[in-house]
């Protein structure tokens, strides 16, 4: 390795030695205040560094990694989202009995999984990553000890988690089979000009679908999702929601689109039908949900399936679409995620319906974030998730996929039923249970949250301007 | 830049509105009191200022908004966005003064609510630019939501979402529509822009504009509504408090009229002549259906709800009979309903802030009672009905007899809605006020404040029936302008296409005509000869 191979992994370094270092400090000090700070300097420093590495990008390390401006995108959203979680579980976490410092360093493990699969350019960093991601999941969900559902979340997660990645190993090893190499560039080299694809690559490039498609809770592969986000600790279920599910996305991206899997008339089927069954299900499903936790875990798989669409457009507008949805998507994830979080103590955790009854009347603050998280949910103007939908339809529309874009309107006004319905118990009288105090990092947080989606719905055009500028593959 | 400051003082009004209303329950009155007030003042002395010219838009402001999609911030106002936005900020004031007494609770919040939607109100009357347009149409839904939902009445959360749901589906078929016509405008010219003057007159297939006009009619017949789609209005105007039935009868479904003028005429005027039979028709529907509808109401508010989708069957009636009389008359239409339906929401939220009741049968004799109040009521009610000297009239009239040019079978159907609108009319007077005592109220009359907002919405009534002139003059520009438009592609390639054969005539004949001094003469002694029908009046 070069020195500025080194110079390249910055932010990945930091975010490796960050946990090593928060054990030693533990291993001498237990001290929760302590190890939450500097796991939040450690954050702001990888997402600094980022910005000292842009001047030497593009850079691939060969064979394994590929550090482009597409993959710091990513990369910043990651850490930005990770820091997010992390503000808000400071008081989550800490009112937990038994040890906690740990969980910030497997909130590092799990970001560091997530960043190699922003980079990743070969399948080898593709597994390590993912694997890296699921292990430290399984720990994060069942953080909870002491709650049963938590630990059956865990345990659902772990082994549904394990056979997806089977399925994605025994993926690849066919693909390396049919084709001899684990690199993307190879793979794209061998299958140029083979157009109906070998059976080999066909069943190989299906069994990856069936491993990618678990991470991002799309149909048919979604079961897990309303249980694990029910049974997670709600920072958990936000960090799932996001760091998760955009670094798997960003991988699938960047994969679909150098094999160029939209001109493939077998993928552009598969996964035209996983993105409407995603959208029709999920929605559908979420309809009748009494449980928020468990609607926010329905939307996302609704929202995965509005977001794969991008993948059939086959340009660089689209990707920079999805760019822009992901960002949106996210902070309106952390906003709703991180409402209950703060509204949850360890005894009670708000995820009922009623709980958020009159919500406004007696902490307008939060309820009003909460409000716009959800209208940008269902993409109402004037958030971040209006622009967002706006920006996948005018692509989709642009690369013809007029089916999909009208299942998706479709969609977004059964979304809104459901979505109007949280609203409604927001606003009506306020009953008698009563409210944790917040905290001042809490509200911050959800300040930080709320003026971003208000930001990003009124004046867009700087971010769309900055993305269209940088990002391509 | 005045434009941009009307929206931007009712947004700051709202915020603050908002923010004092935490401390008491006068603030935000007076706030929003103000900042209706300075917004109307501001409009006003422009129209003072202005000397007449044969500009196409009186002010045009265009900057950058999101500049990599081609959408920019263009407002223009011109004559017919200028009645509109007077009737906006004069009803606005109105609706916070009827809110007075009757809102006691969450203060605050609920002219924040109010003045955003005169914001998205004042945003859609004033927007070029198709995403800017959408992004208004919107902006309305949301705190109208709250507005219906949180101080509604007994049914306001169904209600409410009846209305978000209808709406805003059909919004997004718009939004289709208008992303659609973006690409066919982009495709044919290589400029991707979402600006309206810029996508007037663009070329296409007779299908594909059929197609994207369907969306747009969409959202706007939803809105106005016509018969069939009108599932949400009665429910929506029964349930909200009376400033937000004020607001939806008098504005938001102009919202819907103003953008089929603004939008469909201009943007497809092959594909809307075309259209023109079926949309008379659903115009003559919504007139008769509506009326029958009204009539069988026991529920006073749902009555006057329901002559809200009669009224609105004339406007429909009036766009799609493409000439200038009929649009004139639609203009008038336009003030006059959103006056006098306003007047009688008014009218119901002041009688069931008294006794408690909306139902007819629990009424009568109250005249009695309250005197004042059974004259506004019976002013307005024979505003309803189409007497001369009020309103109603002349914007019904001028319709019927440009209807009349266009369809003579339309129109004639049409006039029976004259007849059903006296008899549902007459029955709001004589269930209300006159006939015998059902139960025994303890009622006062009108109080200083009601008598006043009763007095200037009278004035109103009566001005716009006796002397249109100046509402039709500042529209007419606006009308042949939408007109000239309907004209050019007429000309350019007639009988391409399967029309009305009587439709095109009329249309075709009436447009030669039209610059002539002699139509022009019989034009203008047509309106004069109306306006001297009603002067002993």
């Amino acid at each position: 390795m070069t020195e500025r191979d080194f110079l390249c992994l910055t932010p990945f370094l930091i975010i490796a030695i960050a946990p090593v270092m928060i054990m030693v400090v533990v291993s001498v000090l237990r001290n929760y205040k302590v190890v939450y700070g500097f796991s939040v300097l450690s954050l702001l420093a990888a997402f600094g560094s980022i910005f000292f590495v842009l001047p030497s990008i593009p850079h691939t390390i060969e064979p394994l990694l590929i550090l482009d401006v597409y993959s710091m995108f990513f990369l910043g959203i990651i850490i930005i989202s990770a820091l997010l979680v992390t503000f808000l579980s400071y008081d989550y976490i800490k009112q937990l009995e038994g040890v906690r410092e740990e969980y910030f360093i497997i909130i590092f493990t799990s970001t560091l999984g997530a960043s190699l699969l922003a980079v990743a350019n070969h399948f080898v960093i593709f597994f390590l990553g993912i694997e890296t991601l699921s292990i430290s999941l399984y720990i994060l969900i069942a953080f909870q000890r002491s709650k049963s559902n938590s630990i059956e979340a865990g345990i659902k997660y772990l082994i549904l988690a394990s056979v997806s990645s089977a399925f994605l190993l025994f993926g690849m090893a066919l693909i390396y089979t049919a084709i001899g190499s684990m690199q993307f560039g190879d793979i794209v080299a061998a299958l140029t000009g083979h157009d109906p694809l070998s059976l080999l690559v066909r069943s190989g490039f299906g069994m990856m679908m069936v491993g990618v498609g678990f991470k991002l809770a799309l149909v048919p592969f979604h079961m897990w999702t309303p249980d694990v986000y029910q049974g997670a600790p709600a920072p958990v279920s936000a960090f799932i929601a996001t760091v998760s599910k955009g670094a798997v996305m960003a991988i699938l991206i960047r994969f679909f689109f150098i094999i160029k899997g939209f001109n493939n008339h077998y993928l552009f089927i598969v996964v035209s039908g996983i993105s409407i069954l995603s959208m029709f299900l999920g929605n559908i499903l979420a309809l009748r949900q009494k449980n928020i936790k468990r609607l926010l875990g329905y939307s996302s798989i609704a929202n995965m399936g509005y977001l794969i669409i991008i993948l059939l457009t086959g340009s660089n507008k689209g990707i920079q679409a999805s760019i822009f949805y992901l960002i949106a998507y996210f902070f309106t994830t952390i906003g709703a995620f991180g409402v209950i979080a703060l509204l949850s103590t360890n005894e009670y955790e708000a995820e009922k319906i009623e709980d958020f009854k009159g919500l406004f009347w007696k902490r307008p603050f939060i309820a009003l974030v909460f409000t716009l998280s959800l209208l940008s949910l269902a993409g109402i103007p004037v958030t971040a998730g209006f622009i967002a939908k706006f920006y996948v339809i005018l692509e989709g529309m642009k690369a013809g996929l007029i089916v999909l874009i009208i299942s998706m309107i479709i969609n977004s006004v059964i979304g809104l039923y459901y979505y109007l319905r949280i609203i409604t118990m927001l606003f009506s009288t306020p009953s008698e249970i009563k409210l944790p105090k917040l905290s001042i990092t809490g509200n911050i947080t959800i300040a930080i949250v709320g003026i971003s989606i208000l930001v990003l719905g009124i004046y867009p055009g700087w971010l769309i301007d900055l993305i269209i500028r940088f990002v391509s593959l | 830049m005045i434009l941009i400051y009307l929206i931007v003082i009712l947004l700051t009004g709202a915020f603050l509105s908002w923010i004092m209303g935490k401390r008491n329950q006068i603030w935000p009155r007076i706030i929003s009191l103000v900042t209706l007030s300075i917004d109307l003042i501001l409009i006003i002395l422009f129209v003072l200022q202005t000397v007449p010219s044969n500009k196409d838009w009186l002010i045009d402001i265009k900057l950058d908004w999101i500049p990599a999609f081609g959408i920019s911030l263009h407002l223009a106002l011109d004559g017919l966005s200028l009645v509109m936005l007077i009737l906006t900020f004069f009803l606005g004031i109105i609706s916070v003064i009827i809110s007075w007494k009757e809102i006691t609770s969450k203060v605050g919040f609920f002219h924040f609510n109010l003045l955003l939607i005169l914001a998205g109100i004042t945003g859609v009357f004033l927007s070029l630019d198709l995403f800017l347009f959408y992004f208004f149409w919107e902006l309305m839904l949301v705190p109208m939501y709250f507005l219906i939902g949180i101080w509604g009445h007994e049914n306001r959360t169904a209600a409410s979402n009846k209305f978000f749901l209808y709406t805003q589906a059909s919004g997004l078929l718009m939004f289709i529509a208008i992303i659609s016509l973006y690409f066919v405008h982009g495709l044919a010219t290589g400029s991707y822009t979402f600006d309206y003057l810029q996508l007037l007159g663009t070329e296409m297939a007779d299908s594909t504009a059929f197609l994207i006009m369907f969306g747009f009619l969409a959202a706007f017949l939803v809105k106005l509504p016509v018969v069939s789609l009108h599932n949400w209005l009665p429910d929506a105007h029964t349930e909200a408090p009376t400033a937000g039935s004020l607001i939806l009868a008098a504005l938001l479904l102009k919202t819907g009229a103003y953008g089929l003028l603004r939008f469909i005429v201009p943007l497809f005027p092959s594909a809307s002549v075309n259209f023109a039979p079926a949309g008379m028709l659903l115009g003559v529907a919504g007139i008769l259906y509506g009326a029958k509808l009204a009539f069988a109401q026991t529920d006073l508010k749902r009555l006057v709800a329901y002559t809200s989708v009669s009224h609105m069957g004339f406007v429909i009636l009036g766009v799609f009979s493409f000439n200038e009389l009929a649009y004139q008359g639609v203009v008038i239409q336009m003030v006059a309903h959103g006056i006098s339906t306003g007047a009688l929401f008014i009218l119901v939220g002041q009688l069931y802030e008294r006794i408690h009741t909306r139902d007819l049968n629990k009424m009568g004799g109250l005249w009695e009672k309250a005197p004042v109040m059974g004259a506004i009521g019976l002013i307005f009610s024979m505003a309803s009905l189409g007497l001369p000297g009020l309103g109603n009239f002349i914007g019904e009239l001028l319709i019927l007899i440009g209807a009349f040019k266009a369809n003579i079978l339309m129109s004639c159907l049409a006039s029976l809605g004259l007849i059903a609108a006296t008899i549902y009319s007459l029955r709001i007077v004589q269930k209300v006020f006159l006939g015998n005592k059902n139960t025994e109220w303890k009622m006062n009359d009108l109080t200083l404040r009601e008598k006043v907002v009763s007095a200037s919405l009278v004035i109103a009534i009566l001005w716009l029936g006796l002397f249109p002139k100046p509402v039709l003059n500042a529209a007419k520009p606006a009308i042949l302008k939408t007109l000239n438009k309907q004209k050019e592609i007429t000309f350019q390639n007639p009988g391409s296409k399967t029309i009305d054969d009587y439709l095109i005539l009329s249309t075709q004949s009436f447009l030669t005509t039209k610059n002539t001094k002699k139509a022009q003469s019989t034009q203008s002694h047509c309106i004069n000869s109306l306006c001297s029908l009603c002067s002993p009046l």
